[in-house]
């Protein structure tokens, strides 16, 4: 059993296989939409602007919130549930901050002028921006499906795999939007 | 067992895995359970493929009204009307209704039943049984895989039921027509039940998907090395990840499209008149739909063919008593197409106003594509050249498979030249190649493994004489309703007509497309031959009696002949050679568990 167990410990556990595919795919739907946008800017009628200025506060969120689950994740191993409890909640309110963030950046954007059925450059920002936004909320839900296990009395969990792969989910929500903030900020 | 303690850290896995033994402690599975909601990959792969048949009679009768159309477009059907209603006043089809047959037609066989009833029924049954495994990474993934399949049909059935009717701009839904409801009446409420039941089918190939690759991956008993599968397994790995990397691509463009029908936004339109008035939307590219289309539009069609091409190459192998000819060149074949398939797709535009220069190196992309699927061809032969070959109609259909992918995939050469495409582009010419290519190939592997992996399936066999019959209709019939719509398409008959007899230069073909018709009607009754001997064969076929029925080497001949949910009773069988030993040492076979004799050379 215990050679089993060693050999098991040199194989990447199937969840997080799939999880690391799953973020190839995403990645490929987030390069779709952003080489739809390089094709469109190079045509004419192409209106550039500024980005809504709460986009930075928003990066500043998700880094953060990074941070924190990271953190999290440390606490688990180390089993202080009372902290990791602690942080994943913080991790996900700051997730949601981070939505209504982007939405405030939708009615900044609105209010400029732009609105989503205005100039093709901006209803792209409304789309890529939006469905990154519903990404990381699929992120809060895991992580509130994550909360309610550490809360459960009667069965006890002490795989890290779950919040491991919650945790590579969301520094990858995290790296996404800054390559899309890059991407759009450059490419405008 | 590095595989078993993989498994063991599931939950959902080991309550199977034990339910063998384990009687005692877990009650037997409910019927919901065992045959609804089931995370056992043999029954997700018995309901993906019921269901691509439910699909596949319901498109290939769409294919029958839409050909009676062509063939007889003055004369009247008055039983149709009482099937379509108003969509056939008097007996015949309007067109309207002929728009919306030839799309769910393509989109119904393309997506439903080439792409989730072949992979999916035989990735599902065939990943776990030949690498070793329990079952599926994620057995509870793999049920959803199958949910959101379900929840896609249901939402494209209640499409055919709307007033307006289904999708009806073509089943590449080319935007403006298609973004416009106001364009035709097929572009109504039919186009958003489209785009809804297209996103939940990409959410279901990528569960599937992502479960495939990850199963190859991860799970593979002791001893299988990624060179000791068999080319199934490699096909499916290909196709898994075809479908992973182009399937995103395609929702893309699909949200862009939802957001222009609905939003108001412009991504696919600009500068628009419809019925005299000027449309507000400016600086749109309806091209840029294109291209995110044909980005998963051509892997696409390898997703269709890859299965096809695996399973054809383990059948050949297993019936012609030889191990497969060209074993790292099958794969490495495999592995050229699978990059091919993203550097090709503006061979779909060549009309489009692409770039003549750009058009060029799509040119050659897509006829490099020739030299892997010459290699496959080359081998296929090889396998059976001299061989001692069953002919079951597992490898008859195998052997079809092989003929129709040469004789449509020949003129694929010219229609990948831009400048042919020129004349043949949108013309029956086009619906020829990609029919016998990709359509008739496809589904001919996709026989030959239902004949082949039948007793595994439900532990009987199929009638082999209706089997006969089917093979020898369906191959004859093939050719002579798909061989002639080369003449049309070289004298320039269009594509997606629907009525050409208006045009004396295509008048000629009105006795010709009678004929085709004709088949069509025949084929289709003999393809409802082999539904009826599947359904009939599942309860009443000749029962398994040993456990290898056709002396194969492969491990999925290892599991009982009804095998509960974790596949093996006992110890997951290791493995020691590759899968292709037959006539080895002046034996038939020897099975992937015998480990190498003394004297024994490894292959």
């Amino acid at each position: 059993m215990d050679t089993m167990t060693l050999e098991q410990r040199k194989k990447i556990h199937p969840h997080k296989y799939s999880l690391w595919i799953a973020m190839g795919s995403i990645t490929m739907m987030f390069i779709g939409f952003t080489s739809a946008y390089i094709v469109k800017r190079s045509q004419a009628n192409w209106l550039a602007f500024e980005l809504p200025h709460i986009f930075w506060i928003s990066t500043a969120v998700i880094l953060t919130s990074s941070l924190t689950i990271h953190l999290a994740l440390k606490q688990f191993k180390e089993r202080n549930m009372q902290r990791y409890k602690q942080l994943i909640t913080l991790t996900a309110i700051l997730g949601v901050v981070f939505a209504v963030c982007q939405w405030i950046g939708f009615s900044q954007l609105k209010a400029m002028g732009l609105p989503l059925n205005g100039p093709v450059s901006a209803s792209f920002i409304y789309v890529i921006v939006g469905v990154h936004m519903l990404h990381v909320l699929g992120g809060v839900v895991a992580l509130l499906v994550m909360f309610g296990r550490a809360y459960r009395t009667r069965i006890r969990t002490y795989s890290a795999v779950p919040i491991e792969v919650a945790a590579t989910y969301w520094h990858f929500v995290d790296v996404l939007w800054i390559y899309l903030l890059i991407f759009l900020s450059i490419a405008r | 067992m590095s595989n078993e303690a993989t498994l063991h850290s599931q939950q959902e896995v080991m309550h199977g895995a034990h339910d063998h033994h384990d009687h005692e402690h877990h009650h037997e599975d409910s019927f919901i359970s065992k045959y609804v909601f089931s995370m056992d990959h043999k029954m997700i792969a018995k309901q993906f493929l019921i269901t691509g048949i439910v699909w596949a009679i319901i498109g290939a009768f769409f294919s029958v009204l839409f050909r009676l159309q062509l063939g007889f477009p003055d004369a009247t059907f008055p039983w149709l009307e009482s099937i379509l209603g108003h969509w056939a006043k008097g007996g015949r089809i309007t067109a309207e209704a002929y728009y919306a047959l030839v799309t769910m037609h393509g989109t119904i066989l393309v997506f439903f039943v080439l792409t989730a009833g072949l992979s999916g029924t035989f990735s599902n049954l065939l990943i776990p049984l030949q690498v070793g495994a329990r079952d599926m990474a994620s057995p509870f993934m793999n049920c959803l895989s199958y949910w959101f399949f379900f929840l896609a049909s249901l939402v494209m059935m209640a499409s055919l039921f709307v007033q307006t009717g289904p999708a009806s701009g073509g089943w590449t839904m080319y935007p403006p027509l298609s973004a416009l409801g106001d364009a035709s009446i097929g572009s109504k409420i039919g186009v958003d039940l489209w785009l809804t039941s297209m996103a939940l089918f990409v959410v279901s190939q990528l569960l599937g998907g992502l479960n495939y690759i990850s199963t190859i991956l991860n799970m593979r008993t002791k001893g299988m090395a990624m060179t000791k599968m068999p080319l199934t397994i490699w096909s499916f790995f290909f196709t898994a990840i075809l479908g992973v990397l182009s399937f995103p691509v395609l929702l893309s463009g699909f949200i862009l499209l939802l957001m222009d029908r609905h939003a108001g936004t412009s991504f696919y339109l600009s500068d628009i008149f419809i019925a005299g008035k000027a449309l507000a939307n400016e600086g749109g590219s309806a091209i840029l739909y294109q291209h995110l289309f044909w980005f998963l539009g051509h892997p696409e069609v390898y997703i269709i063919i890859l299965p096809a091409m695996g399973m054809v190459s383990e059948v050949l192998a297993v019936s012609s008593r030889k191990p497969i000819f060209g074993y790292l060149a099958m794969i490495g074949s495999l592995f050229a197409i699978c990059i091919l398939a993203f550097l090709v797709w503006a061979h779909h535009m060549f009309v489009t106003g692409l770039n003549p220069f750009l058009g060029a190196f799509f040119v050659l992309l897509t006829l490099l594509i020739a030299v892997p699927s010459a290699i496959k061809v080359f081998n296929w032969i090889t396998t059976i050249w001299k061989g001692n070959i069953n002919f079951t109609p597992a490898s008859l259909f195998s052997i079809g498979f092989v003929s129709t992918f040469i004789s449509g995939g020949l003129t694929g050469i010219w229609l990948g030249n831009s400048s042919i495409d020129i004349h043949l582009h949108d013309t029956m010419f086009v619906i020829a190649h990609f029919h016998i290519v990709m359509g008739v190939s496809a589904f001919f592997g996709m026989f030959a493994g239902i004949y082949h992996w039948f007793p595994k399936l439900y532990g009987r066999f199929m009638n082999s004489t209706i089997g006969y019959i089917h093979f020898w209709v369906t191959m004859v019939g093939a050719y002579l309703i798909f061989w002639p719509m080369h003449y049309e398409g070289m004298a320039g008959m269009p594509r997606r007509y629907y009525d050409v007899s208006n045009w004396a230069s295509f008048k000629q073909f009105g006795g010709l497309n009678e004929f085709i018709t004709i088949v069509v009607i025949l084929v289709f009754a003999v393809q409802l031959l082999f539904v009826f001997n599947f359904f009939y064969s599942i309860f009443k076929g000749r029962k398994m009696t040993t456990l290898n029925p056709w002396n194969a080497t492969s491990l999925e001949w290892t599991t009982p002949i009804h095998a509960g949910h974790g596949n093996w009773p006992g110890e997951i069988p290791e493995v020691y050679r590759w899968a292709y030993d037959y006539s080895k040492d002046g034996r038939d076979f020897i099975p992937q568990t015998e480990p190498i004799g003394p004297n024994e050379e490894v292959h």
